[in-house]
């Protein structure tokens, strides 16, 4: 508890920094769209409802797919740009952010320039028009000023909303207070996924405050509040830079990212390969809570250095493949697909297998006599069965399904840390686990045999970037990597992350993953 | 001088359409004199106030001031040169009283000092002293109309055009601010055009009246003139209620 809290005010200045600048940039880009818009759509009404629906469409999208959708089609961009002009640009992190968040912060504004400017009684504007004001002029001396208190409240909305959605741009790999939430879920670690959100929330109340202060400064045209507020800006923009100051003077150097998955396996190795590449004279960073296929695609485009996958994923989800042909076979034309298709190198299995399996609390697969996923299929009729957010739309599990004839009686999905509980506490009777997981054994799971062999296995590779194809440098650093981890070592390891007495962190974990692996190779 | 020539105007769908606002009227002003426009609502008087700083533009005819063709003139110039008052004083509610008079010599970039100084001697003709740094809201109703008369009179205009510049005030302010007006008007030798649809109000201020109808003038004279010749029922009946309380008020002042 102490120790996490620690821990997450260290992580504080970044993440914050990182999370102000990205609001009030995506903020800033709002205003600057929306108003002119809202201008121009005030006074030709005809603009006006298409651009309001518009606005009110992108609003319906959760901010979480608004986010994810951007950077398919910033990846699509910058390749066209490549194509086209011979650069491209990073389509992960903070540019896909900040387009999704403006389209996001533009409704608020839009609505109410065009409301407040709309509002503005008709013998105003004759007036302004009589006593011999341009268009310009009355738009800019009387309008504006009138619609003011009601454009500010409009970017006051914005500005919460911004900092709030802005938590959830940590998936597509821009770092924001959002880290401290995803990773929290993932390790129930509850301190941070509070720490996370009260930030948050404060920062959104002292944006709020500040722009209320400019707001009523602009009313009441008093320069001292106008300045007050200007000042309080000024210092949390100067603030977050300076935060973020020693990573820029990093990043001259050639600086390695590792990606990470949103789960608790991938933090830990992540922070391992951080720790060995260090030890080798590397400077890293870590993108973590990555979706699935965002890591993939990133590691293709460069714009990840390195990050850990599994064989079966590979083989199902990118490839598309169902034959099973063998595990050694199998990781043979990963790696040739690999490199055939992106230039990716397969730099070696790391030695444990993170599959889907399906699981069941072990008394109640006892009680029906359920050992395997044939027993299973007889039962599912009337089970209850639960999945991680992936696991359902997965052509793994489709196979596996259509092979045993499983068809149950209801189907959920949870965060995958609520999933174990979903399971132990019996609201669903079988859920998909992941073999290399701790929890299996510390909630009391079994495992279900799978004797037609349809799932496939997962041995957990790690991949390179096509830029460092050639860099034996970097390929040697990781070469001590092969074959190391056993999975009972690595189990154990993630179960540090979730065991109810004295939980640890992902860095914790991977530091006695470490010691761990030192004295095997010693021994 | 103002001269308006042959004017017709119709609202709504470009070309055929609407009802006529305005049609084929003439209509003289001398320099100097105080016109009142007269008629029903919808007779286009107000159409035809706004002839004068093109507010509206004619579809036919043409405009003069002082023997020049308006529709070939920047509008917002035109307008800065001549003072409009309008119905309900459109003073804009952000600014204080000595900011609304001060916006026509802040448009023409007059000199800071001599705009002040131009604010002060207005507040003292309209007799609002005191109020240079209240907000619009905070006046009596006379008082916002007197303030839009000093912000109208502003640049030293030769032409005042008043909208119903009566119209939303308790019978006695109105008698006082129509004073102030009919005073300003001589000693400043404005040329004025107001409109109004009351006809006692029009012979009490008014050097000519111009009475329409339908977008058309039924006659222009002074109030003698009116009286003594009206050209036909219509402005006879529009005399009727003004004929009738004088008689009123004479048998009760004299009793």
């Amino acid at each position: 508890m102490d120790a996490s809290f620690r821990e997450a005010l260290a992580l504080l200045p970044d993440y914050l920094g990182q999370h102000v600048l990205l609001s009030l940039a995506a903020l800033a880009l709002g205003i600057a769209i929306s108003l002119p818009l809202g201008i121009a759509a005030a006074r030709r009404p005809r603009l006006a409802a298409p651009l309001l629906g518009l606005a009110g469409l992108v609003q319906t999208i959760p901010g979480l797919a608004l986010l994810a959708l951007f950077y398919p089609v910033l990846l699509a961009l910058s390749l066209l740009s490549q194509d086209l002009f011979g650069f491209g640009f990073r389509a992960l992190g903070f540019l896909p952010a900040l387009a999704a968040l403006t389209l996001y912060s533009m409704l608020p504004v839009l609505r109410n320039t065009v409301t407040a400017l709309a509002g503005i009684e008709p013998a105003i504007r004759r007036a302004a028009q009589g006593v011999g004001m341009t268009p310009r002029q009355s738009l800019l001396l009387v309008e504006l000023p009138l619609a003011a208190p009601v454009i500010m409240a409009g970017i006051r909305t914005a500005a919460v909303w911004v900092v709030g959605t802005a938590t959830l741009s940590t998936p597509i790999g821009q770092t924001s207070l959002g880290n401290y939430i995803f990773t929290g879920l993932q390790t129930e670690n509850w301190v941070f996924v509070l720490f996370g959100c009260v930030a948050a929330a404060l920062l959104a109340l002292v944006l709020d405050q500040l722009l209320a202060l400019a707001g009523a400064g602009l009313a009441a045209r008093s320069r001292p509040r106008l300045i007050a507020a200007a000042i309080g800006l000024l210092l949390v923009i100067a603030a977050s830079l300076s935060s973020l100051l020693p990573a820029p003077s990093n990043a001259t150097q050639s600086r390695l990212l590792i990606g990470a998955k949103n789960f608790g396996e991938q933090y830990i190795l992540a922070d391992l390969l951080a720790a060995r590449l260090g030890k080798a004279g590397y400077v890293t960073a870590t993108r973590s809570d990555l979706g699935s296929s965002i890591a993939f695609r990133a590691l293709a485009a460069n714009e990840i250095d390195l990050y850990v996958e599994y064989s079966g994923t590979l083989w199902t989800s990118q490839m598309h493949r169902t034959d099973m042909p063998g595990r050694a076979s199998m990781l043979a034309q990963i790696a040739q697909w690999l490199k055939q298709h992106y230039g990716i190198v397969m730099a070696g299995r790391l030695g444990f297998e993170n599959a889907y399996v399906l699981a069941m609390r072990a008394d109640r697969a006892q009680a029906l006599h359920i050992e395997s996923l044939s027993d299973l299929a007889v039962h599912a009729p009337s089970l209850r069965i639960g999945g991680d957010f992936e696991f359902f739309s997965r052509p793994e599990w489709r196979a596996t399904a259509a092979a045993y004839g499983l068809a149950f009686a209801m189907q959920r999905q949870y965060q995958p840390e609520f999933l174990y509980r979903a399971a132990a506490s019996g609201d669903v009777d079988v859920i998909s686990a992941f073999s290399s997981d701790g929890r299996v054994a510390g909630y009391g799971l079994t495992l279900l045999a799978d004797p037609k062999a349809v799932l496939p296995p997962y041995d957990a590779i790690l991949l390179v970037a096509p830029r460092h194809a050639h860099d034996t440098r970097l390929l040697a650093a990781l070469h001590p990597f092969e074959n190391t981890i056993p999975l009972p070592l690595m189990q154990q390891a993630n179960f540090l992350l979730s065991r109810p007495s004295a939980r640890q962190t992902p860095a914790q974990a991977a530091q006695w993953l470490e010691q761990r692996l030192e004295q095997k190779l010693a021994h | 001088m103002i001269e308006i020539l042959g004017v017709s105007k119709t609202y709504g769908a470009r070309g055929a359409g609407g009802p006529a606002a305005l049609t084929n009227l003439s209509l003289t002003v001398p320099d100097g004199e105080f016109l009142a426009l007269i008629g029903p609502s919808g007779c286009g008087k107000t159409t035809t106030l706004g002839l004068i700083n093109r507010l509206v533009d004619p579809d036919a005819g043409e405009v003069r001031l002082e023997g020049r063709d308006i529709a070939g003139q920047d509008a917002a110039l035109l307008r800065r040169s001549i003072g409009y008052v309008f119905q309900e004083a459109g003073l804009f509610p952000h600014l204080t009283v000595a900011e609304n008079i001060a916006m026509t010599p802040r448009l023409m970039g007059w000199p800071k000092a001599e705009t002040q100084a131009r604010v002060t001697e207005l507040l003292a003709l309209v007799r609002l002293d005191a109020f240079a740094q209240r907000m619009p809201a905070q006046l009596s109703g006379g008082q916002r109309q007197r303030v839009a008369l000093a912000r109208a009179l502003a640049a030293r205009p030769h032409i005042l055009l008043l909208d119903e510049p009566f119209g939303a005030l308790d019978p006695l302010t109105r008698d006082e601010v129509a004073q102030d007006v009919r005073d300003i008007h001589r000693r400043l030798k404005l040329t004025t055009v107001m409109v109004t649809h009351d006809m006692t109000e029009a012979l009490l201020l008014a050097d000519r009246i111009a009475v329409m109808r339908d977008g058309a003038l039924v006659q222009a004279g002074t109030p003698r003139e009116l009286v003594a010749h009206p050209a036909d029922g219509f402005v006879s009946a529009m005399l009727e209620t003004p004929r009738r309380r004088a008689v009123a008020l004479a048998n009760a002042l004299h009793a």
